[in-house]
């Protein structure tokens, strides 16, 4: 694919996010078109339930949209694997883990500390398990099954754990885990949404700094150390940006599955294996399918809302199988 | 010299085993050398550490007026690449993107006639559109070779030490003869030297300037193909039964099979 036709794509996508935004901040449990805005004095109501609840939820689905997508997209190019992902590899329950030890161990920080909690406690969850992953994968044990089979285990035991938190948490940590634990953007307020602002658009940013890299890193680690580059720091930096986004997004939302294995694959699919394109690209599709994703959760069921995360997982779930089943049988050996 | 590649007494081990014992080389520029020995002589470990991605236990290597480790990455990736013996890659690329990866040490404006050249070079130009995973071994090579010339390509054609491993092991005759000429033809620039593992000694014999006989990590014979390859030589280390036969004008020793 040319690069000309492959900017186009990314246009494309550019303004279908800016129209899927407006649209989303538009839907919800009271419908606000643009016209009703328009004609209504700012001091109005309905422009208070438009900038403080529907713009930073949409903002939010962008922001975790791009986070995840790019995460997806990150690990399956350093793991040369492309059914590497956050929540399959456990990377995302790491991050769960202590978000949930953070709510229930009482440390009583002042409000300033205590808003960027959950994203600290989160990312150093997700590089926790990052690491420990990384290593299995480097070690003889990095074959596919097996590397899926340690993802297992680490969702199955972290799970655990945080079952044993809810059962030792009194009434209001069990219901702020219960809520939290959910995946749904429905935290969305200005300030959570500056914290991720502040951790994601960097990680984003430095990420994409090192596109070239991840793309020589295909050849495999060796090749990558023959054409120059620094293999070991290249790898670090960028498990540890991964692991940055995906803690961000799990301190904020829970976990929302899928999408960093669906979007980075359609991706690939329409705009080759290039990073330095098929990442934007996957943050402007990531962002698009959170959206819509979670305009449908809080519109389907209204006045309720589902959690996106069931969302997602309903459409990924049958798309991953799709993958297993696809992939050429030498794969796993 | 300035472009003179010398290791002295590189060593290496695994556990208690020796797999490099005691190797001093030397690559001069213009020089295509053929490394050559029985399995597990220890070929690929020690084009590791010609090429710096292992670290002798003792011994070092120079390349050009410094050691291999002083060497800045890019300047390094400018003037030394590496064919391997299998690469695979898990996603979907045209073979032409493998190739322009050897372009990464480079600034992006030449690139893309060095990138055509190299690929009419090496015949892979055919296969530029196709995905590198659909690729056969031997076209997979042509594309990897086409790769790491395009590391290499300076202004005036290619510069620095090439390492190859084995690098003709899926290559029809068409194709070995192609590649090893090419190979051989541009080492005559007299900037360019290419040092290659290669399990066929006939091809050895006919493309090199000098053959290094590797043995259990010892350098057992060295020197011009005629001096190396004779009956007593390869047969003492290779414990085959073979015939050398020179067809007469040609002066290049030929290597048959006993049955």
């Amino acid at each position: 694919m040319t690069n000309t036709s492959v900017l186009r794509w990314l246009c494309l996508m550019g303004i279908s996010m800016v129209m899927c935004m407006l649209l989303a901040a538009n839907f919800g449990a009271m419908p606000l078109s643009m016209r009703t805005l328009w004609r209504a004095p700012f001091s109005d109501m309905t422009w208070q339930i438009w900038i403080n609840i529907r713009l930073p939820r949409v903002l939010l689905a962008v922001l975790l949209g791009m986070a995840l997508a790019v995460s997806g997209a990150v690990m399956q190019g350093l793991f040369r694997n492309p059914l590497a992902d956050p929540g399959l590899l456990g990377i995302s329950s790491g991050a769960g883990l202590a978000v949930a030890l953070s709510i229930i161990i009482p440390l009583g920080l002042p409000p300033l500390l205590a808003l960027w909690l959950p994203s600290i406690a989160a990312f150093i969850g997700s590089l926790v398990v990052t690491l420990l992953i990384f290593s299995f994968s480097r070690m003889a044990l990095g074959n596919l099954s097996r590397l899926l089979l340690v993802g297992i285990a680490i969702n199955a035991l972290c799970g655990a754990a945080v079952g044993v938190l809810s059962w030792l948490s009194n009434d209001q940590q069990l219901r702020q885990l219960a809520l939290w634990g959910m995946g749904s953007l429905s935290a969305a307020q200005w300030p959570s949404l500056a914290v991720c602002a502040v951790l994601i658009l960097p990680a984003l940013m430095a990420i994409q700094l090192r596109a070239r890299r991840l793309n020589l890193l295909q050849l495999g680690e060796e090749d990558a150390h023959y054409m120059g580059i620094d293999v070991k720091r290249t790898q670090r930096q960028l498990l540890v940006l991964s692991a940055l986004l995906v803690g961000t997004a799990v301190a904020v939302s829970g976990i929302i599955g899928f999408v960093g294995l669906v979007v980075p694959h359609l991706m690939r699919f329409c705009l080759g294996s290039d990073h330095r394109w098929m990442l934007p690209g996957s943050a402007l599709a990531g962002a698009i399918l959170l959206l819509l994703a979670d305009t449908l959760a809080r519109t389907v069921v209204v006045p309720a809302e589902m959690p996106v995360g069931l969302l997602t997982s309903l459409l990924g779930g049958p798309w991953f199988l799709w993958l297993i089943l696809r992939q050429p049988r030498g794969m796993n050996e | 010299m300035s472009d003179c590649l010398q290791a002295r007494g590189l060593r290496f081990s695994h556990g208690s085993r020796a797999l490099i014992d005691d190797v001093s080389l030397s690559l001069q520029p213009g020089e295509m050398v053929a490394l050559i020995g029985p399995n597990g002589a220890g070929k690929s470990t020690l084009l590791r550490l010609l090429t710096g991605f292992l670290m002798p236990e003792s011994g070092q290597c120079w390349l050009g007026d410094r050691p291999l480790n002083d060497w800045p990455r890019e300047p390094l990736a400018q003037r030394r690449a590496v064919m391997r013996q299998q690469n695979s890659v898990s996603f979907p690329l045209p073979a032409a993107d493998v190739v322009a990866m050897g372009r990464a040490p480079w600034p992006a404006s030449q690139s893309k006639t060095v990138i055509d050249e190299v690929m009419h070079l090496t015949g892979s130009l055919e296969l530029a559109k196709r995905d590198y995973r659909s690729l056969s071994g031997g076209e997979q090579q042509r594309v990897q070779l086409a790769r790491v010339l395009a590391q290499l390509w300076h202004d005036d054609g290619p510069r620095g030490w090439l390492f190859l491993d084995e690098p003709t092991s899926a290559l029809d005759l068409f194709w070995q003869q192609h590649s090893l000429r090419l190979l051989h033809r541009l080492t005559r620039n007299g900037r360019f030297s290419v040092c290659t593992v290669l399990h066929d000694l006939n091809l050895a014999s006919l493309w090199s300037d000098r053959v290094l006989l590797l043995h259990q990590g010892k350098l057992v014979a060295e020197g011009a193909p005629q001096e190396v390859m004779n009956e007593d030589t390869l047969t003492r280390w290779y414990q085959a039964e073979l015939d050398v036969v020179i067809k007469e004008g040609k002066g290049r020793p030929q290597i048959q099979l006993r049955a």
